[in-house]
This record gives structure tokens, sequence and C-alpha cells, in this order.
């Protein structure tokens, strides 16, 4: 125990600013209001207030921040997509993320680790080289190895996987990285705390008012608000907000499940990922095996877990990794994924005057926490969807202008 | 384990089922904006779906009425329920 801590504990009035204040009033009207306080909620505050100078916003989260999809993920950042809209847009992001320790002043644990998507298969090696290529042309490291660097790299995985999905070689991202989820969350908050954002806690939006095909407002569990524009970024509730507005979207909900593991001693430097195998995994800071797979087999509203998911993950993890037949699932959950048919967002400007969305992130949004926030509020601030996001635009699929992002999914679906 | 009624042997591990998804009757000689809306739109938030689901070991489709909510399974459909007839 430090000293500072002692002395502390021993104090009769512990007068260390909390890292979010007491909850107010909400206020009568705000110039934005913000749906959702997970990573991208709080981003897009921060960069709202930062670099547009838009402080009278209020963020409204029903449950408390980050305790949604944000603390949820497996916290896997890297940019190697399968198109050009989804490299270009991914690695922003990734650059962002970067340098997001020293801009909070908050250390979000950014670990680089190095990203293997392995492949057991000839049509898999396809899209590695296919991948590798695209990223190589927008400047991405990115590439195409073979099961002797893997070798090299992974030296406790059996590349033979048990001998009846031999791993043929895999697409390496050296800027693969896992971040302390919640981190970025409270990081965001708190900048966009200290520029003037509110923040409210347990509120729950409960309609959304329009007037003439625009919005004039939301409802709350805590009384009306009048807003003249409003921001929805809520993940895995998003049909339940579209539907105030009888907006109607592609997006389906399946719940996606993930587990960690007792903690070990670090052993493990690399991210693995098998699409073939629907698994991936990573070693946390504290030595716990974060471990993931597909989304559940059927539509469903909830976050229950379920023993499926963890027998059939360790079904395949224990094919690539035999010794992990020792370890003890220490803790296992699951989040609402929002998915898109394509495997792409849904971001921008929406036919509601003053609605915007930033949805459809199924299982790919915490790596683009950063660039969504900064791309939505510069969206908002202006009233034109920014042009990186411009691929994602909502109308895409009534322009039959879809991403085509499923080959670039960390696992198959 | 998660298991479903199978309507034609009963409770069976969830495993042993392929998920369709949800019951639904095309548009016929629509514009290509209700066309869009037939292919990619969906019933997003909770409600209870009528949706197609498959079970491998018997190859027995079969229609359901599920909240998505709560996980229940509210009625078994007969097939001839949601049949429509394609116009020559």
């Amino acid at each position: 125990m430090s000293w500072k801590l002692l002395k502390y504990g021993f104090k009769r009035s512990h007068d260390e600013p909390r890292f979010f204040p007491e909850p107010k009033e909400l206020k009568s009207h705000y110039d934005v209001v913000i749906i959702g306080g997970g990573g991208h909620g709080m981003a897009c505050a921060y960069y709202l207030a930062k670099e547009h100078g838009i402080t009278n916003v209020a963020v409204l989260e029903q449950g408390y921040i980050g305790g949604g999809n944000t603390g949820r993920n497996t916290t896997i950042v890297r940019s190697n997509y399968l198109t050009p809209e989804g490299v270009k847009f991914y690695d922003t992001s990734v650059k962002l993320f970067e340098d997001l320790s020293d801009e909070f002043d908050l250390n979000i644990f950014y670990s680089t680790r190095g990203h293997f998507t392995l492949a057991h298969t000839d049509s898999a090696m396809r899209t590695m080289r296919w991948r590798a290529e695209v990223n190589k042309h927008y400047g991405i490291d990115s590439e195409v190895v073979g099961r002797d660097e893997i070798g090299k790299a992974v030296p406790y995985m059996d590349l033979e996987c048990a001998g009846h999905t031999p791993v043929m070689g895999a697409l390496y991202h050296a800027p693969g990285s896992v971040a302390r989820h919640d981190a970025v969350a409270w990081g965001y908050a708190r900048g966009a705390y200290n520029r003037g954002v509110e923040i409210h806690q347990r509120t729950r939006v409960t309609d959304i008012r329009t007037r003439d095909g625009r919005v004039i407002g939301v409802d709350t569990d805590r009384g009306a608000i009048s807003c003249g524009k409003v921001i929805s970024m809520v993940a895995g509730s998003t049909p339940r907000i579209t539907e105030m507005l009888n907006l109607p979207t592609p997006i389906e909900i399946f719940p996606l499940q993930a587990c960690v593991s007792e903690p070990v001693k670090p052993f493990m430097d690399t991210i693995v990922v098998s699409g073939s195998l629907h698994v991936y995994v990573s070693q946390s800071s504290r030595g716990e095996m974060v471990m993931g797979a597909s989304v559940d087999p059927s539509v469903l509203h909830s976050t229950r877990s379920s023993f499926d998911f963890v027998e059939g993950l360790a079904d395949q993890m224990v094919d690539l990794f035999p010794f992990m037949s020792r370890l003890k699932v220490m803790r296992q959950w699951a989040g609402m994924s929002d998915m898109t048919p394509d495997f792409a967002p849904i971001m921008g400007k929406t036919p509601i005057e003053g609605f915007y969305l930033d949805a459809g992130w199924g299982t790919w949004g915490f790596k683009a926490t950063p660039v969504s926030g900064k791309t939505m509020a510069w969206t908002a601030a202006n009233d034109q969807t920014h042009e990186l996001i411009e691929p994602f635009r909502y109308s895409r699929f009534a322009d039959f202008d879809l991403v085509g992002e499923k080959g670039a999914a960390s696992v198959g679906h | 384990m998660k298991l479903l009624d199978c309507p034609l042997i009963g409770r069976r591990p969830i495993s042993e089922f392929d998920y369709v998804g949800e019951v639904r009757k095309p548009p016929v000689d629509c514009d290509t904006a209700t066309w869009a809306a037939f292919v990619f739109n969906r019933q997003g938030a909770p409600s209870v779906l009528r949706e197609r689901w498959y079970h491998r070991p018997t190859g027995y489709w079969f229609i359901l009425d599920r909240d998505t909510l709560t996980d229940e399974v509210k009625a078994i459909v007969d097939a001839r329920e949601v049949r429509y007839d394609i116009p020559a």
C-alpha cells in the first residue's frame, strides 16, 4: 500500500474529486441530446465540445457509463478490413487510439500486440491475400504469413489444430492492439464533462418528439427536454429508438457472448483469431485469457449467457491451444449486437431532420469508438454526413449500394 | 443446455436447430423502393416474431411464434397459415 493511500484512508474528509460528478436536474433545453453513454456517445460528446465548441449537450444513458457493449467487448483494435471504405475508416480510428492515453491523461492500457487471423482453408487464404493487398494499398501494415512465421510467434499453438483443420497461413497485422475498454469511455466522459457536457446516467429515453419531419425534443423517465438535434448511439438498443420514429432499419439484434479464464502468468503477447473455427483470444494485462466467438444463432434482446457458448468455444479453443483444457472459465457475459446485412455500420443523417444515427455496430464497434465520435460530432455540427462515413449512410440499402465487409468480420457469422 | 421443442420429436438441444428468420410475404409487382425495403429492413425491436426454424437431425422445417425479448415460444404455427399464392 502506498504512503499516500494510507494517509488518505486516515483522513476525516475525502476531498479527491469524483471522476464523475453527482447528477444534476435535467435542463429544459439542450442544443444536442446524445442517447447512449457508451464509448461512442462519450466520444461524440467530447469531440462536439472540443472541436466544434458545442457544449450545451446532454448525454442520456439508461444504465451507467460504459455498461453496455463498451464494457462487454473483447477490446481488440485493428484496421485490416476488406473494403477500401472500411480500411480508411478503421485506420483513422487506430491512429486516434494510439494518442488517447496522452490526450486524456488517463492510462487506457493501449497495448500493441500484433494480430494473427488464421486461415485453415484455401478459400480463407485467398481472402487473406485479398485483404493484405487492399490494406497495403492504403498504407496499412498487413501481410500474409506462412506456418513457420506463425509457429515462431505463437509457439504454444498447435498448427495441426488436432489434425482436422491444419493452419495453412495467416493475415498478420502488426498494429493490432487491445485496450482497457472502460477507460476509453471514462476518458472521453471526463473530457466531455470538463468542457461543460452534462452526463445523465439512469435516464431512459421513452420517446422522441418530431414536428413536420424535424426533431423537437425527447421524453425521458425524468421529464421532457426540448432539443434541436438527437444523436442515437445505442448499439443493441437501436431498434427500440428507431421504432419511436417509425424509421425502418435492417438491424437485427443477436447476443454476442465472451468469457475470460482465470488469470495465468503472461505468455501470450499476440492476438489470435480463427475465422474458420469462430474463435478469438488474447491475454489481458491481468493475465486472463479473453475469449470470444460468433454471435448466437437466433434473434434475442437479452444479455443472458449460455453454457452452449462456453462448450462450443472450448471445443474449438482446445484444438488450437491444447493446454487451455486445464484453465477454468472465470466469468462469461453477453452483449446485444446490432447486426447489419453488410457487416458495416449505419452512420450519419437520416430522413428525419435533426436525427442522426450511429448504429449497426454488430461485433465491430469498440475499435471504431474514437473515429465514430469524431465523425458523428462533425456530422451533427455541420448537419452534413462526414465524407469518411458517407459509404455507411442510412440510404445505402434503398440504393442497393452495400459495403460488403463480411469477409473481414473477425469470425464467421 | 438450452433446449427447444421440436414439434416432431420433442425437446432437443438448441445446437441441433438452424434459425432461418422471420417468415415474411414478399411484395409482388412492386416498385424498387418497396422491394429494397422488403429485402433489407427487418422488425428489429423486441416483439413476438413469426420465425422459421429447421431441425437438422430430422430434416424438419417448422414455424414458431417467439417472443424475442424473453425467448419464450408462444405458439407452433401451421405452415398452411403462412402460405400465399404465387401469381402466374
